[in-house]
């Protein structure tokens, strides 16, 4: 044991544990019955994901990442769930289907992966800067992908008015009546 | 130990195994919500790789600006899908992938 830790950091040895507990609550999410659980496995997986980002100097993604996904996009997967189930029931499950003939391809999948990512030689950078980077970031937004960015933006905008517009109960018609009373 | 010194090659592995996962989720989950998580799975996982990629590879800060807009897409697939995952329910009474058949016929 000790000749297998000799040579790692403090640094790597806590990589290992934010990566186990990414994937293992990705694993959760996966394989798990309820789907109440596969959503807080999820937050399990956002967490470990923006971990990994601190270790890579991404100290302001890490940060839009625990806000997006963790307060965005997993409370509007929670509020879905709850929303399209009766909390009492049982039915409250998520059923897979042909797990078995699922699970033998993504194996070969992540061992190819594993083995590529491994023989293949990187051009990887001498020394690289583990210096925070968000100034960088900022400049780069308002300079070269200044266009994106504001495309980006108009994006965001028409995708939640459609959204809205589709997840809204038609009431039209009440409306409609409604004035109809008022004026007479 | 050199072959667990931290380097790109654990990141992608890391990387490589949430896009699994969230192949298999999409491939088996009959929810659509559970369809859904394994997308953000996967667009986690397309993550890692740009930010890994950007720190070893090419100390620019270009893979961060995209992993940026992937976030920003990632919101409004998330709003748009749960949108018509509502709409489907108010149909169907149900987000079972394999009930909402009516574009079938």
């Amino acid at each position: 044991m000790n000749q297998l830790l000799e040579g790692l950091t403090l640094s790597d040895l806590t990589f290992y544990l934010v990566a186990a507990l990414t994937i293992v609550s990705a694993a959760g999410v996966v394989f798990s019955k309820s789907i109440v659980y596969s959503a807080f496995a999820l937050l399990g997986t956002f967490g470990g994901v923006a971990g990994l980002y601190l270790f890579l100097a991404a100290d302001t993604i890490a940060i839009v990442q625990i806000m997006i996904y963790v307060g965005g996009i997993l409370v509007l997967l929670l509020f879905a769930v709850m929303m399209t189930h009766k909390i009492e029931s049982v039915d409250v499950t998520s059923r897979s289907m042909d797990l078995h003939k699922a699970l033998p391809p993504a194996v070969v999948l992540i061992a190819l992966i594993g083995v590529i990512a491994k023989k293949t030689e990187w051009k990887l950078l001498k020394a690289p800067d583990d210096n925070p980077i968000t100034a960088k970031l900022g400049d780069a937004f308002l300079g070269d992908y200044l266009l994106p960015f504001e495309v980006a933006s108009l994006v965001l905008v028409v995708a939640l008015v459609g959204a809205v517009v589709m997840a809204r109960r038609e009431v039209k018609g009440d409306f409609s009546r409604k004035a109809e009373k008022e004026s007479e | 130990m050199e072959f667990l010194k931290v380097g790109l090659w654990q990141y992608v592995v890391v990387s490589g195994v949430l896009f699994s996962l969230g192949l298999v989720c999409v491939a088996t989950r009959k929810n659509a919500i559970a369809v859904l998580m394994g997308v953000e799975l996967i667009l986690n996982s397309a993550n890692i790789n740009f930010i890994a990629f950007s720190h070893y590879v090419s100390g620019a800060v270009g893979g961060q600006v995209f992993t940026v807009f992937v976030i920003i897409l990632a919101a409004a697939e998330a709003a748009i899908a749960l949108a018509i995952v509502l709409a489907i329910f108010n149909r169907f009474r149900t987000i079972e992938g394999d009930v909402a058949t009516t574009l079938k016929e």
